[in-house]
């Protein structure tokens, strides 16, 4: 296929209007609509922690009062984990980047996927609207007997967080059947693109963990509305079973957020370097590792909370045991670079941000998972740190990756290097010095989810505040860049980057039905036969550039 | 919410990451932190180092081309899941014998009750006097048994490297042995509402002999006291100025400011003169008459105030007239 042809069909012109975007059973436009409400959701999120840290420049009122703050606070936790992080990867990119890898025309199940989507937008109108209603000061654990007493109101967020969770069963559903029942010939299990394993696994953790969410939810609306004790004591309850329910499903939800996020790494790392990946099959079958043992490892949150100690000791052993396949694939990563030809576009540096941020944030996991260090450490900044720097500095950083490798392929449109750049640049500055701070004052004793604080800790929330404030400047000139391409960019050619997966073999923007008919599979990473067509600025294959 | 009241008196001979150590268990939770600390730079450095000699060396800018190598090597691989499966193995041994250490109380500990409350600790000595804050002797080892009036509570000491959750309806524990004299702040660490992060005590560790001095003191006070002054020193240690005011100032509570005599109506409707009944019914059972404007959130303290400490809080509250 000739990567200068220009496609007058595109799924972007085949309709227009409202309704033939909102009731679209296109893959794509699903994908695309999926992109514009996560990356609302993302701006909405920044926009109160931005909040949050400018109220903590200063101890004691900066510029709201405590019960505000505890509202902002649970916001940015519950619209950043249930509104972009989970979604984020899978829904936008999945859904857009999935059937075309797959060379059909489509996922198996459009019409759910649909649905998905719907039940995405009701969920988070029934989130936005709790705002309206008294917004939850509960923080987005919902912790019991706090969220069960608390005026606040806690019935419509957690049923917005329910009705998202049918939204993500529906999708990884949808996602594993589309994986087992339609790859293209050629496409053995050990030829699919890494990024369609990790959607895979992520997809088994959605479709067995979300339900356990969905039950604690309502059994916490039962409680509430009729009285019933199951987590307060005062009624007979126990509050420890609810962070048992919690994160039975909360703690595989993180790698329901990470392994996409490491599925697009393998991708982008074997691209911008040149080579082919390094241990696909270690690679491979450590995500399906990681969803298996994220159903073992609850226990870690609740060292303190007075679980058995055999339990704790229990919990954190199998801890430890995540920590080896994330390991593998770092190594793998690693090692692909390895007599590579490293290009440094804007989505490697995501890339390689990824790896210095998501090693911090997994090397001080190891300080949360050891027992007598976590007693100090839970709860205190340096939990918030760790976190963030896996789901910030690992997710986000891989989603905005992400979005720069596949954007000409969504958009057909090429950004400014030079501004993405310096946009991937200002966040990695941004976020260590949000973050690295955090680290030491919480290991200090600063404990988290507080508005007041002792003096001693302010000059780590300044810089904290200080780096918030270059975040918010790096997204201005993110946004800015991509939103300028749409309508000044150069036309993107197929293959911009020389990508091997099939999504890459159809044209950018693809038509509508993606691919007249099925092409054939071969090693996704085999990019030797891709060779630089500079008339086109684009990547063809050797046979059609020598054939011409 | 004002100004924080207390600030660490002790600080300084920490180190970049930890607090100075102040209790047995310290010395050992900071040598498995430092332990995985070393662990850690090391793979994060060797992490930086591959991927800027990667990235200098094989630059497509330089006109590198790629070479084709081989694409896994079982070898390297078995290296790299087994050397951090070994090292994780001894990171969780430290750590799970660190934590038995802290989770194994020696026998003959002194003990204190300590219960959570929004938003206050208040800590009961074994001869039945109440602190709001936590006195403890030198090089004894202290056990707490905790639990909480209303929600989650978590008792947090950075310089005694303790933590451990105060739940409603059961009782957890946590010990330790203070090793400095001195005073060390006591947070709250599980997210309980709106005055959260004003919920700090001190650990006030006194050198030995005078803990005993302190315990007979504090416990005589309303022998030693005038009633007014004795209510008032029960209206901080019990935690009701952490949403009453006396000055005025409208919190979580009504102000106690010129409260007695003072007349208004219930959110029932029905309407009140505050007299000396009234203020012993809302102590002793505050959630049947809720004054208008305000939440149902204080807990009751039946059973854990005398007559003669109530009579002394109602003679405080007389005194403070607007």
């Amino acid at each position: 296929m000739n990567g200068s042809t220009a496609v007058a069909d595109n799924y972007l012109s085949h309709g227009r209007g409202f309704r033939s975007w909102f009731f679209t059973l296109d893959h794509k436009r699903i994908g695309v609509m999926y992109l514009a409400s996560i990356f609302f959701f993302l701006i909405l999120g920044g926009f109160f922690a931005m909040l949050i840290r400018t109220e903590l420049l200063t101890p004691g009122r900066t510029i709201m009062d405590a019960d505000t703050y505890n509202q902002v606070f649970t916001l940015h936790g519950a619209v950043m984990i249930f509104l972009f992080i989970i979604p984020g990867i899978p829904a936008a990119f999945g859904n857009f980047v999935l059937p075309v890898m797959l060379g059909a025309k489509d996922v198996a199940f459009p019409r759910l996927n649909l649905l998905s989507y719907h039940l995405y937008v009701v969920g988070a109108i029934f989130s936005v609207v709790s705002i309206l209603l008294g917004a939850v000061d509960t923080g987005w654990t919902f912790y019991t007997p706090y969220s069960t007493t608390t005026h606040t109101s806690v019935v419509s967020m957690t049923l917005g967080a329910f009705i998202l969770g049918f939204s993500s069963i529906f999708t990884g559903i949808n996602f594993i059947v589309t994986i087992h029942r339609m790859r293209p010939p050629g496409m053995s299990w050990n030829r699919l693109p890494l990024f369609l394993w990790a959607l895979y696994s992520t997809a088994i953790i959605q479709v067995l963990a979300t339900p356990v969410l969905g039950i604690t939810l309502l059994l916490l609306i039962v409680e509430r509305l009729l009285g019933i004790g199951i987590f307060d004591p005062a009624l007979g309850g126990d509050p420890v079973l609810y962070q048992h329910f919690f994160w039975f499903y909360s703690h595989p939800a993180v790698y329901i957020m990470i392994l996409p996020a490491m599925g697009v790494m393998s991708e982008l790392i074997s691209v911008f370097s040149r080579k082919h990946i390094f241990g696909y099959k270690a690679i491979a079958y450590s995500s399906v590792a990681i969803a298996v043992l994220s159903f073992l490892v609850w226990g870690h949150h609740m060292f303190t909370s007075g679980q058995s100690d055999l339990g704790n000791m229990i919990f954190s052993a199998l801890t430890f045991s995540v920590a080896i396949p994330s390991a593998i694939k770092v190594f793998n990563w690693l090692a692909t670079m390895y007599k590579g030809s490293i290009r440094l576009d804007t989505p490697m540096l995501y890339a390689l941000s990824f790896l210095l941020l998501f090693g911090i944030g997994g090397l001080t996991g190891l300080f949360l998972g050891a027992l007598a260090t976590d007693v100090h450490l839970h709860d205190t900044y340096f939990v918030v740190a760790h976190f963030h720097y896996t789901m910030m500095g690992g997710v986000l950083i891989a989603f905005l990756g992400a979005m720069h490798y596949w954007w000409p392929k969504m958009f057909g449109r090429m950004y400014s290097e030079k501004a993405g750049r310096l946009a991937a640049f200002l966040v990695f500055v941004g976020f260590n010095l949000t973050f690295f701070s955090q680290f030491v004052m919480g290991s200090q004793g600063m404990p988290r989810r507080y508005y007041n604080y002792l003096d001693r800790f302010q000059p780590y929330h300044v810089l904290s505040t200080i780096g918030a404030y270059v975040l918010a400047v790096a997204f201005v000139v993110l946004a800015g860049n991509l939103i300028h391409s749409l309508f000044r960019g150069r036309k993107a050619p197929a293959n911009p980057w020389g990508s091997a997966t099939l999504e890459w073999m159809c044209a950018s923007p693809p038509p509508h039905d993606n691919f007249a008919e099925p092409p054939e599979a071969g090693d996704p990473y085999d990019l030797e036969h891709l060779v630089y067509d500079e008339s086109i600025g684009g990547y063809v294959p050797r046979t059609a550039r020598e054939g011409a | 919410m004002g100004k924080m009241p207390i600030s660490l008196i002790r600080f300084g001979e920490g180190s970049f990451w930890m607090p100075a150590p102040a209790s047995t268990a310290a010395p050992a939770v900071d040598r498995v932190f430092d332990f995985i600390l070393y662990v850690s730079i090391f793979f994060f450095l060797l992490i930086v180092a591959l991927m800027l000699f990667f990235i200098i060396r094989y630059h497509r800018g330089r006109g590198v081309e790629a070479e084709k190598t081989a694409t896994h090597h079982t070898g390297l691989e078995l290296m790299w899941t087994v050397i951090p499966l070994i090292l994780v193995f001894i990171i969780f041994y430290l750590g799970f014998t660190g934590y038995m250490n802290l989770a194994t109380p020696p026998a003959n500990t002194y003990e204190v009750n300590v219960v959570g409350q929004k938003w206050k600790w208040l800590f009961t000595y074994p001869n039945g006097h109440v602190d709001d804050n936590l006195h403890v002797p030198l090089d004894v080892p202290v056990r707490l048994v905790l639990t909480s009036e209303d929600v989650i509570h978590s008792f947090f000491v950075p310089a005694f490297r303790v933590k451990k959750d105060a739940v409603p309806g059961r009782y957890t524990n946590l010990w330790f042995e203070a090793t400095e004299p001195g005073e060390y702040d006591v947070f709250c660490a599980e997210y309980c509402g709106t005055s959260h992060s004003d919920m700090i005590a001190r650990v006030i560790v006194h050198p030995p002999g005078e803990f005993e001095k302190w315990l007979q003191d504090a416990s005589n006070f309303l022998e030693r006291m005038a009633p007014a002054d004795a209510g008032a020193k029960l209206m901080t240690t019990r935690g009701c100025k952490q949403c009453h005011s006396i000055d005025g100032k409208s919190n979580i509570g009504p102000t106690f400011l010129g409260i007695y005599g003072r007349e208004g109506v219930f959110k029932d409707g029905r309407r009140y003169t505050v007299e000396e009944n009234y203020i012993r019914r809302a102590i002793l059972d505050p959630q049947s008459e809720i004054v208008a404007g305000y939440e149902p959130v204080m807990p009751t303290y039946k059973g854990r105030l005398k007559d003669q400490e109530i009579t002394a809080m109602i003679e405080y509250l007389k005194t403070l007239k607007e």
